[in-house]
């Protein structure tokens, strides 16, 4: 048998079956995708990020409230697009390195560090990581906001959207950007073109998530608009108990009860 | 999405490509019809939309055709409207040859004829008739695009079809429920019980669903004679009656989710 | 027909008050054709942990395995119990590892878990078919018949059940939604776990 520890990095032990399967003519299932808006925003003293709260499987929305903002270190944060493990995995593990090149070089991590490791790793895999990322944050020299493509090319600019909602968010940003804008209003304009893709853009929904990253703190603001909690239903549809007809039941029980009896006697304790 | 530089175009290689025209497309969204003893709700959301692009928040779905007939389309938009123009069509030539509205039982075999002659190119709907029979009973006939159709309690069509009728099935038909000692399960529900149970599958499929929301229309047909059932109380309602002393018919409007 | 639909199969988790219920049906079939009546995809994985494991069957067998291994050597290496949380990220990365060969499985877990202050909290979690987790509040969904167990869940679940109560609603839900469904249903399980005890039954439903 192998060995139990699993070297690190993909496994591609099943590919050769899972070919073999796609060469049958079944094709290979789709992973939820984040149909996603996420936007990034330069203002007078950093960065704000936003992102919509919604997954999808095809048209059916998988999770209603999910994060798309991730950290990367207490500086750094980065938005998700795309195949939704991609945009997990590849930034929880970029998350690890720049903790370990900070630790190792002894530095405050920098964003184009994140945004290299970032690029260097969706390049090799060929656009095969679909990780569609804007990246934010402020380091030693100043606010940096990115995004970085599945395949691996990158931008950097005042003002950037991402996902199927980014049009709709774009629309907002062209008609309200403006250079050095204060914080409340840099963020009411991220709120703006988050709901934009909210509304506009079936791929996106619910909440508003929003991130503030300034050169001395950092905010996240989780859920910071709420604008479709459901209504309350009409009905209720608890169930009298035993409308379900079963067959059989198996009860087993966690709680292990012990009774200890003593036999014999003259071995205890004096306790007299 | 990878960029391309200009000028680094790739040249796609020579040889025949085919181009197809694809004469259909699927424009979403969702519609129910319940038949009581003496009513019928039929109900539809209002959005309409292409692929992740919401065209409008408000395209009725459901369309009065008499004054005791009422019918949803779902499927291709274009189609529907276009189906519902045509059927419309044939009822005014019916009134002009035979001075009477037509039975909801035969607009359903009208409907089936019509779906049916188009069998090779067929309209890319799917239709939910409901309203009041002759006899005065609540009624609900569901179509597949080419004509076949079926009387039903119940029947959900279009994109969250898969959502809501298994819902309706428990909730309607008592399915995979037992029976109360004592009591059996209700043979009709009432009106105010059923437009609870239509508002509720609409909101929970625009919860799940992308395609759904933005707003819902519920039209009510009441047999001649028969009380209001707590209609006059409902906020937000429309009579569309024409003749006093017919059927009566109402619309109710509701707003649904907009993200 | 994609090939998660190839065996058929599927499972539902809902969160009550202090109890968590785990559901599925007891279909394998090969495409239309049922095989068996009574293939278990439910697998205790602690006391207080149930994975639901719909998909492709071989890879319900081989993941099975997979994980009973990995919780295995993480309860020797650590001498204790895993957590329903770290289990679920247990479950994620095993899956995330396959990325470019994946296993057509969409696993769906419930559990209790217990916190700092020596209390316990209802727990749930799904993936997709790559590891990426869905931790819900109120209800997941995998297999062949999700659209509708989303539809019918939707409709019928409440917060604050109690554990009979959860048993009832999880019951109908399932049941109604494989009733919809080709390839998923003949026969299901219910487990509705507690602090102090795991009720598991059968249903009585349709065998069609």
């Amino acid at each position: 048998m192998a060995s139990v520890f699993s070297p690190p990095g993909f496994d591609f032990s099943n590919q050769l079956r899972n070919n073999f399967i796609a060469e049958k003519g079944l094709p290979l299932p789709k992973a939820t995708s984040t149909g996603t808006t996420i936007v990034g925003c330069l203002f007078e003293d950093g960065i704000v990020l936003g992102a919509d709260t919604r997954a999808t499987e095809g048209p059916i929305v998988a999770d209603k409230n999910c994060e798309k903002i991730h950290y990367i270190t207490e500086n750094i944060r980065c938005c998700g697009a795309g195949t939704a493990a991609d945009t997990e995995f590849t930034t929880a593990l970029i998350s690890s390195n720049m903790e370990m090149h900070s630790l190792s070089t002894g530095r405050k991590p920098r964003v184009v560090t994140a945004m290299t490791m970032l690029k260097q790793m969706l390049f090799r895999y060929q656009g095969g990581v679909g990780a569609a990322l804007v990246l934010g944050g402020v380091d030693a020299t100043g606010p940096h906001l990115f995004t970085i493509h599945p395949h691996g090319s990158t931008d950097k600019l005042p003002y950037v959207t991402m996902g199927s909602g980014s049009l709709a968010a774009m629309a907002v940003f062209e008609s309200g950007w403006k250079a050095n804008m204060s914080r409340d209003a840099a963020l009411q304009l991220v709120k703006d073109a988050i709901s934009a893709g909210i509304f506009n853009d079936l791929g996106s929904g619910s909440n508003v998530d929003a991130c503030i990253i300034t050169a001395s703190h950092t905010e996240m603001l989780r859920n910071v608009e709420m604008p479709n909690v459901r209504v309350q239903k009409e009905r209720q549809y608890g169930f009298r108990r035993g409308t379900t007809a079963w067959k059989s039941e198996e009860i087993r029980n966690l709680i292990v009860s012990e009774e200890v009896t003593m036999l014999g006697g003259g071995d205890e304790m004096d306790t007299t | 999405m990878a960029f391309v530089l200009p000028g680094s175009v790739p040249r796609t290689h020579g040889g025949p490509q085919q181009q197809q025209f694809n004469p259909y497309s699927e424009n979403g969204g969702t519609i129910l019809a319940i038949a009581g003893a003496n009513f019928s709700v039929i109900a539809g959301d209002t959005r309409q939309s292409d692929g992740y692009n919401i065209q409008t928040r408000y395209a009725p779905k459901v369309f009065r055709l008499t004054d005791k007939a009422v019918l949803a389309t779902n499927g291709f938009a274009a189609d529907g409207n276009m189906f519902v123009k045509k059927v419309r069509q044939r009822l005014e030539w019916y009134r002009h040859a035979h001075a009477k509205d037509m039975s909801l039982h035969a607009i359903a075999r009208l409907i089936q004829s019509m779906l049916y002659q188009r069998r090779f190119f067929p309209f890319y709907v799917y239709n939910i008739l409901g309203g009041i029979e002759d006899d005065g009973s609540g009624a609900v006939y569901s179509f597949d695009p080419v004509g076949s159709y079926e009387r039903e309690t119940c029947r959900a069509a279009g994109a969250a079809s898969a959502l809501v009728q298994p819902f309706l099935d428990n909730q309607i038909y008592f399915k995979n429920q037992t029976v109360p000692p004592g009591n059996a399960h209700p043979t009709h529900l009432s009106l105010a019980h059923v437009l609870s149970l239509v508002i509720d599958s609409f909101t929970s499929a625009t919860e799940r669903h992308i395609e759904v929301g933005d707003g819902l229309e519920m039209y009510v047909v009441l047999a001649k004679g028969s009380p209001l059932q707590g209609l006059d109380t409902i906020q937000g309602i429309t009579e569309l009656t024409s003749v006093p002393g017919g059927e009566r018919m109402f619309v109710i409007r509701r707003k649904l989710k907009r993200d | 027909m994609s090939i998660m639909d190839y065996n058929g199969g599927s499972v539902i988790a809902m969160v009550g008050k202090d109890c968590v219920a785990i559901a599925s049906d007891l279909r394998l079939g090969n495409q239309a054709l049922g095989v068996s009546s009574n293939f278990q995809k439910i697998f205790p994985i602690t006391d207080r942990i149930f994975l639901g494991l719909p998909g492709l069957a071989t890879d319900v067998i081989t993941l099975k395995e997979r994980f009973r291994f990995r919780v295995n050597m993480y309860t020797i290496k650590e001498e204790r119990e895993i957590e329903p949380e770290t289990f679920a990220h247990l479950v994620s990365s095993t899956l995330y590892e396959h990325r470019f060969g994946p296993y057509f499985c969409e696993p769906v877990m419930a559990g209790i878990s217990k916190t700092p202050s020596g209390g316990t909290k209802p727990f749930i979690a799904a993936t997709d078919l790559i590891g990426c987790l869905n931790f819900a509040k109120d209800f997941v969904v995998a297999g062949t018949a999700s659209e509708k167990l989303y539809g019918v869940a939707e409709g019928l679940w409440e917060p604050d059940l109690e554990p009979e109560d959860l048993f009832e609603t999880i019951s109908q839900t399932i049941m109604n939604a494989v009733d919809r469904d080709a390839y998923s249903g003949w026969g299901c399980i219910v487990h509705v776990i507690t602090k102090d005890k795991v009720i598991t039954r059968t249903l009585k439903g349709r065998m069609d």
